[in-house]
């Protein structure tokens, strides 16, 4: 594993440098015996640089040598087959997230012509939700049924698709990014030896090689990588709530016919031993933010906690739900279930409403897909501005009661 | 009670921007600061050792200086930090970083406890906590908001999505914490004088007994194809006129768009 600069092949162009996330290389004067043309040569600071190889693409003079030696592992990659989708159940309800992979997972798996496949943990009867899954295009669905498997808990579901997949296979395996899908990829990716990307926001098959193209924004959203797995399978990733739109119904009619593999395991004590007590409800959540088609937020702009009333009047009147920066979560005026948000949660409503919010890149990570983008902040020059699809530079106090009043009158 | 908690050196991303002629990340002056959620678990860490006894060693993995992240934490109070740093670590994924952390508390031995921030700001995986566990084999518990420890068990209240889950849990396990968990401590003035004085013991792979495949880029399962720069986006419409004019044109434009 070593990077180094030809010294003969650098022309001193600097794009490399440009091209550094971590600011690792440099220019310096080239020295009077080296070789090549040029006054300044490129130098990498090695206790910088991270090897990610991002300068190695960037130089147009293949300049520079990234060498990775391979040793290690070496599985045969042909025994792996299908792409599989998490299919994450709460209360025994299937999550939305898992009908957008199956979308997305679809195409991947027309991509790669193999198969596509749910996996389902749980405890019967989830007949009806089983069916919902083969609507939506999944070919096959595997099926881990046990007492244990009802409330999601880290040790048995690792367990459980830890042998679903020594037995079955999958060569990709895509998991929604909740608060579920990060806890058990991260701890089944080790387990199994899988390569995982988290929080993938774009994916698609290299036409080549086959493999899987994970693209994830990193540094708070402020630059994309694309990351790949070569040699390890599964090839797994997480994918935020409301990153890919799930389909329509591909067949309404199809059912179980023959393509449910269930499937019982068997754990050890050491797979049991964290324990669900209670489950605490926030009174506050009214509508869930995930699923909610409209979303009000309020900023900082709010001053003070009472005045997320404004906030929730006009969310109440579009039926929608409340959100807020987390400046105002760190501050204490509203719970953290409401968080947009890098640290939050990734939202993509039909409408979102952004007062008195600045739009730090941290939130915009959270809310800039949404479909429409209002703003209503005093500063013209807040970041905001700079997603939102319809603005209103002024006071919030003014702007958010007039809105909502109208919108009653409107409604009456 | 022996309490291992695993820092982060990141850039301050919320002090990073985007130079918007060439649409790269402006990185002079961009300050490097110890993981923000792992100063909550430092925070975590020395509240359990002020009413339980015992304590708290900091760990890191980064290039030599990293250790000023270290450094920051004894100021903050922790007893003992240690700098994992070797050219073989570098283009760690979080395969490789979960490993080399784990193979660390492992040399180390005795301990309760291991506390992680639920994820790091540049990276945003949330990957590396639940790896320690795996690769040492004991329970983890994600997300912690709130945090009792009775006797060998862990009670644990995690922030979920729309509800908190409290959990029970034996010890020793890896428990990642939120932000909202607590607000962590400043500096104290002779924790200051402590670190400046500490010597930072370093770890290399030789020390750990790492297995060379599963560390630095060579034992990390994935790698970068690419970096880029998310495409820029223009700005809206900013709508004009008197208050009234303004919410009637929003709510026009609202209803052509199908939304109410």
């Amino acid at each position: 594993m070593s990077i180094k600069i030809l010294l003969d092949k650098c022309t001193g162009c600097t794009l490399c440098v440009k091209a550094c996330p971590f600011g690792a290389i440099s220019m310096v004067d080239r020295p009077k015996d080296a070789p090549g043309k040029g006054k300044k040569v490129a130098v990498i600071d090695l206790n910088t640089c991270t090897l990610c190889g991002a300068c190695v693409p960037a130089c147009k003079f293949e300049a520079i040598e990234l060498k990775k030696e391979l040793g290690g592992v070496d599985l045969d990659l042909s025994h792996y087959h299908g792409v599989w989708v998490f299919a994450e159940q709460r209360e025994g309800k299937i999550q939305p997230v898992a009908y957008e992979l199956l979308t997305e997972g679809k195409k991947l798996a027309s991509d790669l012509k193999t198969e596509l496949a749910a996996v389902l943990c749980g405890d019967e009867p989830l007949e009806e939700e089983i069916d919902h899954l083969f609507a939506y295009g999944a070919d096959k669905v595997y099926f881990a049924v046990h007492p244990e498997l009802k409330h999601y808990h880290t040790g048995p579901y690792t367990c459980a698709l830890t042998e679903l997949i020594a037995k079955y296979k999958p060569e990709v395996f895509l998991l929604g990014a909740t608060t579920i899908g990060r806890d058990l990829a991260a701890r089944l990716a080790i387990r199994v030896g899988a390569g995982l990307t988290a929080d993938c926001t774009g994916l698609a098959i290299d036409p080549e090689k086959k493999i899987l193209l994970q693209t994830r924004p990193a540094f708070g959203g402020n630059i994309m990588a694309t990351i790949q797995t070569l040699r390890h399978r599964p090839q797994m990733a997480t994918v935020r709530p409301k990153v890919f739109r799930k389909a329509k119904v591909q067949n309404p009619k199809s059912k179980n016919d023959g393509n449910l593999i269930k499937f019982r395991p068997v754990f050890s004590e050491e797979d049991l031993l964290v324990r669900i007590l209670e489950i605490v409800k926030d009174e506050t959540v009214k509508v869930n933010l995930a699923d909610a088609e409209i979303i009000v937020s309020g900023g900082r702009g709010l001053g003070e906690a009472k005045n997320f009333k404004l906030i929730e009047e006009l969310a109440a009147v579009l039926g929608g739900a409340v959100g807020a920066s987390r400046a105002t979560v760190d501050a204490g005026w509203i719970s953290a279930h409401h968080q947009v948000g890098q640290t939050g949660k990734t939202v993509c409503p039909k409408l979102y409403i952004a007062c008195g919010i600045s739009g730090k890149i941290q939130h915009l990570a959270g809310m800039q897909s949404s479909e429409t983008i209002v703003a209503i902040n005093k500063d013209p020059d807040a970041p905001i501005f700079k997603v939102a699809h319809y603005g209103i530079v002024g006071d919030l106090f003014e702007y958010v009661p007039l809105l909502t009043k109208k919108l009653k009158e409107l409604k009456a | 009670m022996d309490i291992i908690v695993c820092i982060k050196q990141v850039p301050d991303t919320t002090e990073v921007k985007i130079n918007p002629e060439t649409n790269t990340l402006v990185r002079e002056g961009v300050p490097s600061i110890i993981n923000p959620f792992d100063e909550n678990a430092i925070e975590a860490a020395l509240q359990l050792r002020e009413k339980h006894g015992g304590k708290v060693t900091v760990i890191t993995m980064g290039p030599p200086q990293a250790a000023e992240a270290l450094r920051m934490a004894i100021a903050m109070g922790a007893d003992d930090a240690i700098l994992i740093s070797d050219r073989a670590f570098a283009g760690s994924d979080t395969w490789a970083t979960s490993y080399t952390l784990a193979q660390t508390i492992k040399k180390l031995g005795k301990f309760d406890l291991i506390l992680c921030g639920k994820q790091a700001i540049d990276g945003d995986t949330a990957q590396v906590g639940p790896g320690i566990a795996e690769w040492l084999g004991i329970p983890q518990v994600t997300f912690a908001v709130k945090l009792e420890i009775n006797g060998q068990k862990a009670r644990v209240e995690r922030l979920l999505e729309e509800v908190n889950e409290l959990v029970e849990c034996p010890l020793p396990a890896v428990i990642t914490v939120v932000k909202q968990m607590n607000e962590p401590r400043l500096p104290s003035l002779k924790g200051l004088m402590r670190a400046k004085k500490m010597e930072i013991k370093t770890f290399t792979a030789a020390d750990i007994e790492a297995d060379t495949k599963n560390i630095g880029l060579n034992g990390s399962p994935t790698s970068v194809v690419k970096i880029f720069s998310p495409p820029p986006r223009g700005g809206g419409e900013i709508l004009t006129g008197e208050a009234e004019e303004i919410v009637n044109k929003l709510i026009e434009k609202l209803k052509e768009r199908k939304i109410i």
